[in-house]
């Protein structure tokens, strides 16, 4: 087994226990805690894969910015451990047969195409900063500008939100 | 044993290199306190400590002591593990951030391997990317502290500090990029570099200046994301008592002591290399006799402490004192002999000047202003510091842009 491969395994059961810990665990900070140690697992995962870029920008915003708005607002309100009712009838039989199509169509999926995705990560084109943004700002240069366009009115929306209503 | 070390060698370099640094990093740390409670007592016309050790010179010892003997008492009602975890995470991720940072240029030769002063590898491309992506990660020491504490003033002392972190983020990431877009890189060696391009200019080929505004918000920024005065409201004391440490003792709380300290060298080294030319020299590369500044500097402050100490009151300080000042001035005087070790030496010893410059006016800042208030803070950070890096943003385009479309012509 090479060194690569035995990091992998690491990094990818530290995102599984986080996945299944972030659903077992009671209260929600400890909740919070365990989908940052899947975040950041994901990030070392596409180290891994020479995607650098991709790594930093995925501890950046998801590991940094958007977990610390989770936290914050967990704290904020000062949520406590959350009540289990009983459960549904419903949840059961039809959640696992869900589970099975879904895990059954992921797995089709990475079948088909493992291959073209490792020449994908051999290329180096996804890896690089300056191969990214050449894709961003040549080839998905509208999607990526009506992007930006979308989050610039969810700012001012939220802002709006959260002034005062003039008394 | 030997044919092991040999496969091996860059992984037993690495790890030689994290003991060395980690070593060197919690020395500084230690004597950053004992001169910060220096200069601060000088700004306010005390002496500092005094009693420990020859100009108060072992205190950070006994401090250190102090905090491995102390009890260590776990509130009742505390969260038991997130307790136990924040402190190492602000601990551990503080001093991860330092192993991305170079040094210096020029590999030491030894055993037949080149080795690089810093840890983090040459090509390392998206270095301030990293270094931002770990202090991205670092306010969960402080947010864990306040929440697991189960106590109002940690709560509210980790709260105030993580909307000031996400706030002045975005203005610290901001204000660096103008640098990012001179230099055409990630990578911070690449960013030092690019300073050098005009070797003549000297001082006037940093970032400092086309990116003077870049430079004020960033630093402004840092000193946020530190906690530091005057942005240190986690833990405004007359108010929260100690903020989000209040119920942190002995050595979980030396670790976010620790955990500062280390983000202050950090932050100091950024502005080093970002703005002020890293490991450059302030003199145009052709004035090579300023390569004998740092012997200048050590001989007669060597000189001085040996006079000084011989009169010093106890006997222990009229034995250490000349005994440090007589190594000064041996080193100096050494780097005169040895012009191979002198060259060698210069651009480490810039960078590491530039660093105490900044961590001075770190200490400075704390023995001079005063707090912020809470709504002050927040308007500062949003209204002045955000567009402000925008502008400095969009500046820096356009003449980059100017540049290429005339350049070519």
């Amino acid at each position: 087994m090479t060194a690569p491969l035995i990091v992998f395994f690491v990094l990818a059961a530290l995102a599984v226990i986080g996945a299944i810990n972030l659903i077992l665990q009671k209260h929600p900070i400890h909740s919070a805690l365990s989908l940052i140690v899947v975040m950041v697992a994901l990030a070392g995962l596409y180290l891994l894969m020479g995607a650098e870029f991709v790594a930093a920008v995925q501890i950046i915003v998801y590991g940094g910015a958007i977990m610390v708005l989770f936290v914050f607002v967990i704290m904020l309100l000062n949520a406590g451990v959350e009540e289990h009712t009983s459960l549904s009838k419903m949840a059961g039989p039809p959640g696992l047969l869900l589970v099975a199509a879904l895990g059954a169509f992921v797995a089709a999926t990475i079948a088909k195409s493992g291959a073209s995705v490792q020449a994908a990560a051999q290329t180096g084109a996804l890896s690089s900063t300056k191969g990214i943004s050449e894709m961003v700002f040549k080839d998905f240069v509208y999607p990526f500008e009506l992007t930006s366009f979308l989050i610039l009115v969810a700012i001012l929306g939220a802002v709006v939100l959260a002034q005062r209503e003039k008394s | 044993m030997r044919a092991l070390l040999a496969t091996n060698a860059d992984l037993v370099i690495t790890i030689v290199k994290i003991a060395l640094l980690l070593f060197i990093v919690l020395t500084v740390n230690a004597y950053l306190t004992w001169f910060e409670r220096k200069v601060v007592a000088h700004i306010q016309s005390r002496w500092g400590p005094h009693r420990v050790g020859p100009h108060g010179l072992l205190q950070p010892m006994a401090d250190g002591l102090k905090f491995f003997f102390k009890e260590d008492p776990t509130p009742a009602g505390v969260d038991k593990f997130v307790y136990f975890l924040a402190p190492l995470l602000a601990l551990a991720l503080a001093l991860t951030s330092i192993a991305i940072i170079p040094f210096g240029p020029d590999p030491i030769r030894l055993f037949g391997h080149d080795i690089y002063l810093g840890i983090a590898p040459l090509n390392l491309n998206i270095g301030i990317l990293a270094l931002f992506a770990i202090t991205a990660l670092g306010v969960y020491g402080v947010a864990l502290a306040g929440w697991s504490s189960n106590s109002k003033y940690p709560l509210l002392g980790g709260l105030r500090s993580s909307a000031q972190m996400i706030s002045y983020e975005l203005a610290l990431t901001m204000s660096v990029v103008g640098v990012l877009l001179m230099a055409g890189s990630f990578n911070l060696r690449d960013i030092i570099n690019a300073q050098a391009s005009h070797p003549e200019w000297g001082i006037f080929g940093w970032n400092l200046w086309p990116q003077i505004l870049g430079f004020l918000c960033f630093f402004t920024a840092a000193v946020a994301e530190t906690n530091r005065v005057p942005f240190d409201l986690p833990e405004a004391e007359s108010e929260l008592v100690a903020g989000f440490h209040t119920e942190y003792a002995s050595f979980k709380f030396a670790m976010f002591f620790i955990a500062e300290y280390t983000s202050m060298i950090t932050v100091s080294c950024l502005c080093t290399i970002m703005f002020f030319g890293g490991w450059l020299s302030p003199f145009p590369a052709s004035w090579t006799f300023t390569h004998y500044l740092p012997s200048v500097i050590l001989i007669p402050f060597g000189l001085w402490v040996i006079m000084d100490g011989l009169r010093y009151e106890t006997v222990f300080g009229r034995v250490v004192l000349p005994g440090i000042g007589t190594a000064l001035t041996a080193l100096g005087l050494a780097l005169i002999v040895l012009p191979q070790f002198n060259n060698f030496i210069q651009a480490p010893f810039w960078f590491l000047s530039k660093v105490l410059v900044f961590l001075f006016i770190y200490v400075w800042m704390r023995g001079t202003l005063p707090r912020f208030r809470y709504d002050q803070l927040m308007a500062f950070g949003w209204k002045l510091l955000l567009p402000v890096s925008i502008v400095n943003v969009i500046l820096t385009s356009f003449v980059i842009l100017a540049k290429m479309q005339w350049g070519q012509q």
